[in-house]
């Protein structure tokens, strides 16, 4: 039986940082003492989306949402709220400010499409998915002939969300096509592009719409076995996904002759080692097949040649977890929410110097100033907004005063702003050019595989460049270099990482130029934050 | 260690790991997961000898998955792994000061292991905690809202912790 009063507690791998697993405890042992256990559910729920205000306990029914700090709030709490009926103002969470909820007029919960759940259902427990449509686009789809589903999602536009933007239909009618006795399907959850952690919060707060969408591509293109390819430093996540795997076996919705339909599905969770290039979808397949994560030559492209040389369907976490909704209303609906060319919606990750950091699931073509402002809450501190990347490491930097760009698959062609995985970074005036280019060509330089000359070399030599800037050692024709080295990687790398890395490197050169050339023959860094070697002048002369 | 005891211990996890799983053609990670959580932090390099025996494949190429990820190591490490990110997001909120804490109150450079073996000192790229950074994973915890002090304060406790000898 349920009791009357429920406390949903955000239990997420950022919120227990926070403390949320002790506040549940200490609530729970307050309730005991206050012999409130009859009264009171004390429940977890997945990520609400944002962390400033502490761990967010959502009191129902009466819908109230409470900012815990400390212990102390829970007292409060307790003695004034669930004993008194006296709700205390200082530690309600404004409604108007979770990001969810931010555009008041127009929100509804149609909105939401992947985090629809999150928050709202424990994600431990399959019984409350399926209350909440769990499972019901899959049903729907058993109903329906593969080349059916392919249609509506063709129709859907429905375009992957891992980064590259291609059309998730398209995908999986090359593969439905190929006439093979094995295929697979692969959930890449390799999230690992810096700034990026939605994946890893749809896997903990709403794990099970993971589980349907692949089991909807599986029976869409032939495939019975899937993996999901998880990093190996998300240990919630892992856990979250293994035990939903296992409550689905338990309910028959994987294994042999699903719901009586003839067709079978098998799931397994991969775990990574720690290799950005794995988030590479051949790399990854390299890396399943247990073989260090080095992309292969494409074509043959995974739809056709993928995991042990079978055809395989690759997609990201949120797009699988989008599947669901819309073979379940349909592509009218998705294509009602977000820009022509870019439909439905889109989580995005804020983080860097905002007042608000979190993940928010937006309309595609949000602007960046609204991701900023409005659901990150602007800049920190009283500082001014320097400039933002978008997009995650290989994304784009844009500066203050071009913050205006929608951002959808189209940005980057547009308006020169990249949606990539939908990392909002913001970066205020205290930082300087130079050393945030040094830091993002350090990871690159780290995280290149070694394969092919352009990119191991490439990010070598750019990382010394950049560090002779950020030493006050740098000149002119060092940035021409940057440059050249940007074109032959960007023309001659093997794979997507090494072509990648030129786009972060030229766009904050060519919008930050002054601010490089200003450290050139310079005494100090212009911003104070490179510490310049003392004995420049001495050497030069 | 013997490589008798070596072998036995990864020939059994081997085999359990196998049956763990889907019919599988390949699960070497998944092996070497097993193996480095069974030592510890670490694998031995004789486990290697012993996976060729039994997958078949070249030494060369267990060899080079297992120096190829970052999670691996050969080398012995500390009681506790500390993995801080490096990535932009924390860099741009304070991560800089972080980092350069953690080498200061431990006396290592990226890398290395404090002469008791207690801490092994990792760089990391970005660990999907962004909400909260700068962060850092000392083994499977998640410490976030990094400053110079918390990282000395949170040291300090598990240092404490050592001397008293708490498990």
């Amino acid at each position: 039986m349920r009791k009357p009063i429920t406390i949903l507690v955000s239990i997420d791998s950022n919120s227990i940082l926070l403390g949320a697993r002790h506040f549940k405890n200490y609530l729970i042992n307050r309730l005991e003492h206050y012999n409130l256990t009859e009264l009171v559910d004390v429940l977890e729920t997945g990520s609400l989306g944002r962390y400033d205000q502490g761990v967010l306990f959502l009191l129902l029914p009466d819908n109230k949402m409470y900012g815990i700090k400390d212990t102390n709030d829970i007292e409060l709490f307790v003695e004034e709220q669930l004993l008194k009926g006296r709700p205390v103002k200082e530690l309600i969470v404004e409604e108007i400010q979770t990001p969810k909820s931010v555009e008041a007029k127009k929100v509804t919960e149609e909105e939401r499409i992947v985090l629809k759940r999150a928050g709202k259902i424990d994600p431990k427990n399959i019984e409350e998915y399926i209350a909440f449509d769990g499972y019901q686009g899959f049903a729907k789809a058993l109903e329906m002939k593969p080349s059916e589903i392919v249609n509506e999602l063709k129709a859907s536009g429905l375009r992957g969300r891992g980064g590259a933007g291609f059309p998730t239909g398209l995908k999986w009618e090359f593969t439905m096509n190929v006439n093979a006795p094995e295929k697979f399907i692969i959930c890449n959850a390799d999230e690992g592009e810096p700034g990026t952690f939605k994946d890893r919060l749809i896997m903990e707060g709403d794990p099970h719409s993971v589980i349907e969408g692949m089991l909807i591509a599986g029976y869409t293109v032939g495939a019975s076995k899937g993996y999901v390819y998880i990093r190996g430093e998300y240990f919630e996540s892992v856990d979250n996904l293994r035990n939903a795997i296992a409550q689905a076996y338990e309910y028959g919705l994987l294994g042999e002759n699903i719901l009586d339909s003839g067709f079978s599905f098998d799931l397994t969770v991969r775990l990574g080692a720690g290799a950005y290039v794995c988030g590479e979808e051949t790399a990854l397949i390299e890396s399943i097949e247990g073989k260090s994560g080095r992309p292969r030559l494409k074509p043959p492209y995974p739809p056709v040649k993928g995991l042990f040389q079978k055809p395989t369907v690759v997609n990201n976490v949120e797009t699988f977890a989008s599947v669901p909704a819309i073979v379940l209303k349909g592509a009218e609906w998705f294509k009602s929410f977000g820009t022509p060319s870019s439909p439905g919606t889109k989580v995005f990750s804020l983080c860097g110097n905002l007042v608000r950091r979190g993940i928010v699931e937006a309309p595609m073509g949000t602007t960046v100033a609204d991701l900023i402002f409005k659901y990150g809450g602007g800049i920190e501190g009283g500082k001014m907004l320097k400039m933002v990347q978008t997009g995650g490491a290989a994304g784009t930097f844009i500066k203050a005063d071009e913050i205006n760009i929608p951002l959808d698959f189209d940005s980057f062609k547009n308006h020169g702003a990249s949606l990539g995985s939908g990392v909002i970074l913001a970066i205020d005036d205290s930082h300087c050019a130079v050393d945030v280019a040094l830091n993002l060509m350090e990871f690159f330089a780290h995280e290149s595989c070694g394969k092919c000359t352009p990119c191991r070399e490439g990010t070598r030599l750019i990382v010394n460049i950049l560090r002779e800037f950020s030493k006050g050692r740098g000149t002119l024709e060092m940035l021409d270099n940057l440059y050249d080295i940007a074109y032959t990687m960007q023309n001659s790398a093997f794979c997507g990482l090494g072509q990648s890395v030129p786009v972060p490197l030229t766009s904050i050169l060519d919008r930050f130029r002054d601010e490089f050339e200003a450290h050139i023959g310079a005494d100090t860094c212009p911003v104070g934050v490179c510490r310049f070697d003392k004995k420049k002048k001495k050497a030069r002369k | 260690m013997s490589f008798e005891e070596v072998k036995n211990t990864v020939k059994k996890i081997y085999e359990q790991v196998k049956s763990e799983n889907l019919e599988e053609r390949d699960n070497l990670i998944n092996i070497l997961h097993a193996i480095q959580e069974h030592y510890g932090n670490y694998i031995p390099l004789e486990a290697a000898e012993v996976l060729k025996e039994l997958t078949g494949r070249p030494l060369s190429e267990i060899y080079e998955v297992l120096t190829f990820y970052t999670m691996f190591s050969t080398d012995k490490r500390g009681k506790y792994i500390i993995r801080v990110c490096k990535s932009l997001p924390c860099h741009v909120t304070g991560g800089a000061a972080v980092l350069k804490s953690l080498k200061d109150v431990l006396g290592i450079d990226y890398g290395q292991t404090t002469e008791d073996g207690l801490f092994t000192l990792e760089e990391s790229s970005c660990l999907g905690l962004c909400g909260v950074s700068p962060v850092m994973l000392i083994n499977d915890e998640a410490y976030g809202n990094l400053t110079p002090e918390k990282v000395r304060k949170i040291i300090e406790e598990i240092k404490e912790k050592e001397r008293s000898g708490v498990k």
